[in-house]
């Protein structure tokens, strides 16, 4: 075997062995390196996984030797390989821009813990994206869910405590569902690899077993990606987090749970049962618009930004819910490319508001009176993500939103475009309060505001720039999305015609 | 490349007209649609942009003799609008100026919707800064819930073209007819910037309500995009006849009670806006030639009449009709030229608004729509109270009113501009033969022949006999209120109580529909609100308990959804 065949489990084993390694330091700055050039390795080492990808089709790699279904199997395919490259991404992005801000928020003797729980967080995520196991997500999962926890408590504001405990209680309830779940396949069929699970399972899926199986299952992501109603955790724990660990949350966590959701539904149940079968989709559609309509209007009312944008995140997951209800080619593919598209956006916009954070020190929306002009650079990033995260053609987010639109009128479901642009209607009020109270607020006396430092801005403008050329250039998101799910149908079309 | 930068003279001038101050800028602006114009005479048709976007073929400009005629006329706009506000300091204003009249020519040259889309956003967001740049309480309203209409008739537009290009249709910009649903969402867009009835409110709230200068530009571009589109997209629609005739009469009523005179003027710019969607209904080569001819004209009269008010604004700070009067005294000019827009608007012989309406008229008579021609004909008087008689004897003549002291002839500028369009409202309403060789389809159209004159000036000169009989015997009462139910008096010979009924039928049933609508938005907000704001039981935080209960529910409900 060569080098780069073991290029699936470095992406795992590198921030694993170096997060142990960086709590070992006691100075914060070492920790940050060694942070630093793990994950820009991990997302190195996943360009090339998914170039292979493209080239080559699924890259299967045994652990340890062992073939399953004895062994555990990492699958990297088109799908994994794209959200495998966005955490990636993220992660060295919000690592590259996070040391002053970290530096500013975490006291000195637990910043080199910080940083092992970032990577092992990590480490969780990207975990889950590459396994084939079933068993293997929930291990995973609960990597990146326990050391979630310790990141959000370690927040300045006292009140991140309670937010954390909340989400500790939360997720774990997720996490046991899903466990729950997987018992529940493993006890009728006797696998935890998930394409054997495949094979075996449309022999028994009309049993109780497995319906209740995929209940728990369902519900268990739910709470994971934060589908409407289970939400509620969500806004504080992204408000009172430090702001390195929201951006990188707010791009990532959530996405990874829909991501292994979508595996879950198309490449273990199938497209057939989840979708058809089951009424999943329509309880998708429902949950999806009340998440866009009802989350949207929150965020209108929200004083603090990082809690208005906390609370726009459940509306786009929404969206995201919304396409995978449609449970067509087109919608699917939409769901999959707005996953790409918000990442885009919120890490853009997170990271922004970290670094008015790292100067002014709030995130109410009165304290960013006269932004636009003392921070020109970082307001107008927050413009632009904003711009996006509205869906203003030539942007990202009017790219997602468009095939979004396409996959209901495919279907006639005429009602749902128009709530769809109407949430797009509430999203460009929110964000217009933030541009307004930035552009044309008068700012505080007596208070000296400079822009932010050049290291913070390098990230959010990749960022931003990444949301105008994917608005302008489609062939590479929405192509590689669309293969994604093209890649995943066909195996799934067992009962119901579901893809055209 | 000329085609490709048919929009840069303009957007350009708005981008010098920011950073330069003085005669420079004075300078720059004037030249940017001087420029603009001989580019499009460079044009020549079928000489197109195309380019490939998002793997679509898309035509960002089209030229062909309709988006030339309308290429021409916004720039002549736009100059006699520079012309006319060269005395202002007001940057944002100026700036805004030039790019909503670049917006307006954007849209005619754009061939497909996604062009055409974005430039419709970009006149909704640069023509209300004209409204907010009078910087007064009321205008901040009404600018707001301006932009709040232009922005959601943008919206609707987009979402029609989604629909349109799904259909298989293609983006490209042509007849797009009411078959389809997205022919429809598309036509209620193109209504709501064409104010077509019950969508008008927008016009009427906003122009009142803008600057002097502001209400010149506006009353240019905004309704004759629209009225441009309507023609591209849904000539020959036959439901345009009769909402085209819906707004050629309704506006009459409440023109002749509005007291404010710029209000009058929205009101009677949906009347003729009405003329022009009856020929674009009538859809045969003489009524589009007619509709596209008098929205060219009526951007003429239009701008003339709302330049000449402006004037009086300008000069007394006051545009309330029974607040003025008598000013012919100190502003002789001002008087003469506002008079002749009115007897453009008011379509006499050998003025433009005759040349054009006359052709709409005969073709609506010549396809058989007897009913419409009476309803025509009645607009045409009613317009000959309220904007020919109505605006020139309630500012100039009238009773003396308190501003005669302190009254003088408006700028230099503003003179220059008023004598610009007047001398083209008659010089076209002479010689119409220079505008029908510009017009779409070749025309052997002659507007004086014996039976138009003789139709025309049989309206013209009994309505005005009746008018000034009643001045001369005192009928006529200066007092404005008043003066709205004496009129009537003019039109009784046509239906005596009707008008009287109908009009009260309006009004009443408006009233209600709208307080109706009203309280039950108002309740919707609350509650929606109630809801979702900070405290709401949507947004706070909840107890872990509450969270892991809707787990519960959650699992329960889609257990039983998966079992049955």
């Amino acid at each position: 075997m060569s080098f780069s065949d073991h290029f699936p489990i470095l992406v795992v084993l590198i921030p694993l062995l170096v997060a142990p390694l960086a709590s070992l330091f006691t100075k914060g700055r070492t920790a940050w390196a060694l942070a630093l050039a793990a994950t820009w390795s991990s997302f190195l080492v996943s360009c090339f996984l998914l170039k292979d990808v493209l080239a080559n089709g699924t890259v299967r790699y045994y652990l340890g030797g062992w073939e399953p279904p004895w062994g555990i199997e990492y699958r990297v395919d088109v799908l994994g390989g794209f959200v495998l490259l966005i955490v990636t991404a993220i992660a060295a992005l919000v690592l590259t821009f996070g040391r002053r801000s970290i530096k500013s928020e975490i006291p000195e003797r637990r910043k080199s813990i910080f940083y092992a729980a970032f990577l092992l967080c990590f480490t969780g995520l990207a975990g889950m994206t590459i396994t084939g196991d079933a068993f293997n997500v929930f291990v995973f999962l609960e990597i990146s869910s326990l050391s979630s926890y310790a990141l959000i408590s370690m927040g300045r504001d006292r009140r991140a405590l309670n937010a954390a405990f909340q989400y500790l209680i939360m997720g774990s309830i997720g996490a046991t569902f899903i466990l729950i779940g997987i018992g529940f396949l493993y006890m009728m069929t006797g696998t935890l690899n998930m394409d054997d699970l495949a094979e075996r399972l449309p022999a028994v899926s009309d049993t109780n077993t497995i319906r209740a199986g995929f209940a728990f299952l369902t519900v268990g992501f739910g709470l994971k990606l934060a589908l409407f109603p289970l939400h509620l955790w969500l806004p504080n724990a992204y408000a009172y987090a430090p702001s390195a660990v929201s951006a990188f949350l707010a791009a990532t966590a959530t996405k990874v749970a829909i991501y292994s959701l979508l595996r879950f539904l198309l490449g273990i149940f199938g497209a057939g049962f989840a979708l058809g079968a089951m009424p999943l989709d329509m309880i998708l559609i429902a949950l999806g618009l009340a998440a866009i309509l009802s989350a949207s209007l929150v965020a209108v009312f929200q004083k603090n930004v990082k809690r208005m944008l906390a609370y726009s995140s459940v509306a786009q997951i929404g969206y995201i819910a919304l396409g995978i209800g449609l449970a067509s080619q087109i919608g699917l593919s939409a769901a999959v490319l707005h996953l790409f598209n918000h990442a885009m956006m919120k890490g853009a916009l997170f990271m922004a508001l970290g670094a008015i954070a790292f100067r002014i020190g709030s995130s109410r929306i009165e304290d960013f009176a006269g932004l636009g002009k003392r921070m020109p650079f970082t307001m107008a990033a927050i413009a632009i993500a904003g711009l996006s995260l509205i869906g203003i053609p030539g942007t990202a987010g009017f790219v997602s939103k468009w095939f979004l639109v396409l996959g209901t009128l495919e279907q006639g479901l005429w009602p749902l475009a128009a709530l769809i642009l109407f949430g797009s209607f509430l999203a460009l009020i929110y964000v217009g309060r933030i541009l307004e109270s930035a552009y044309f607020g008068t700012p505080k006396e007596g208070v000296e505001v400079r822009e932010a430092p050049i290291e913070m801005l390098i990230p959010i403008w990749i960022l931003v720039i990444a949301n105008i050329y994917f608005g302008l250039h489609t062939d590479f998101s929405y192509g590689l999305a669309e293969r994604a799910v093209m890649d995943l149908l066909p195996t799934a079309q067992t009962t119901v015609e579901v893809a055209q | 490349m000329p085609e490709v930068a048919v929009t840069l003279p303009l957007f350009l001038g708005a981008l010098l007209a920011g950073i330069t101050r003085g005669k420079l800028r004075a300078i720059l602006m004037l030249a940017a649609p001087i420029v603009g114009a001989y580019l499009v005479y460079t044009l020549t048709p079928g000489q197109n942009f195309e380019t490939t976007l998002f793997g679509k073929e898309l035509t960002p400009v089209r030229v062909d003799s309709l988006s030339v005629l309308f290429g021409y006329l916004f720039h002549l706009a736009a100059f006699i609008g520079v012309v006319y506000s060269l005395h202002l300091k007001d940057t944002p204003q100026l700036v805004a100026s030039l790019a909503y009249a670049a917006c307006a020519v954007g849209a005619v040259f754009a061939g497909d919707l996604l062009a055409l889309f974005l430039y419709w956003e970009g006149l909704a967001i640069t023509s209300s800064i004209l409204v907010f740049a009078r910087r007064s309480g009321r205008s901040l309203g009404a600018g707001i819930r301006y932009l709040l209409v232009q922005v959601f008739s943008g919206v609707l537009l987009l979402a029609g073209t989604i629909a349109w290009a799904h259909g298989g249709n293609g983006l490209d910009f042509n007849h797009i007819g009411l078959e389809s649903m997205a022919g429809k969402i598309i036509f209620v867009a193109f209504g709501i910037k064409a104010s077509f009835p019950l969508m008008h409110n927008w016009l009427t709230d906003s122009y009142p309500e803008a600057t002097p200068s502001g209400t010149v530009f506006l009353s240019a571009f905004t309704t004759k995009v629209a009225i441009y589109s309507l023609a591209r997209g849904y000539a020959g629609t036959e439901q345009l006849i009769y909402i085209g005739v819906t707004m050629a009469c309704f506006p009459i009523f409440y023109a002749v009670i509005a007291n404010d005179l710029r209000r009058v003027l929205a009101y009677s710019l949906i009347n003729q806006l009405g003329f022009m969607v009856v020929g674009i209904g009538i859809g045969t080569e003489l009524a589009l030639n007619g509709a596209v001819a008098h929205a060219f004209n009526d951007v003429l009269f239009k701008g003339l009449l709302m330049m000449s008010m402006g004037a009086v604004l300008h000069v007394t700070g006051e545009m309330r009709g029974s607040e003025l009067g008598g000013l012919y005294k100190k502003m002789p000019k001002t008087a003469i030229l506002c008079m002749i827009g009115a007897a453009s608007i008011s379509a006499f012989p050998l003025f433009n608004g005759f040349v054009s309406k006359s052709m709409i008229v005969t073709a609506v008579l010549e396809e058989g729509y007897e009913w419409v021609w009476l309803g025509l004909l009645f607009a045409a008087a009613g317009v000959f109270h309220h904007a020919g008689i109505k605006i020139p004897f309630f500012a100039f003549f009238g009773h003396n009113s308190k501003h005669i002291e302190t009254a003088h002839e408006p700028p230099k500028n503003m003179l220059v501009a008023m004598t610009i369009a007047a001398s083209l409202c008659i010089g076209i309403g002479c010689f119409p033969a220079t505008l029908y060789s510009l017009l779409p389809y070749s025309t052997d159209y002659s507007p004086y022949d014996a039976s138009h004159i003789l139709s025309q000036m049989q309206l013209l000169a009994f309505s005005a006999l009746a008018f000034l009989s009643l001045k001369l015997y005192k009928i006529y009462p200066p007092e404005l209120r008043s003066t709205h139910l004496d009129a009537q008096w003019v039109y009784r010979r046509f239906a005596p109580t009707l008008i009287r009924q109908s009009f009260r039928f309006v009004m009443s049933v408006d009233q209600a529909f709208r307080k109706a609508v009203l309280k039950l938005m108002g309740r919707g907000v609350l509650g929606l609100a109630r809801h979702h704001r900070s405290e709401g039981v949507l947004a706070r935080s909840w107890p872990t308990g509450s969270m892991v209960f809707w787990v519960a529910v959650l699992l329960g409900s889609t257990l039983l959804m998966y079992y049955v």
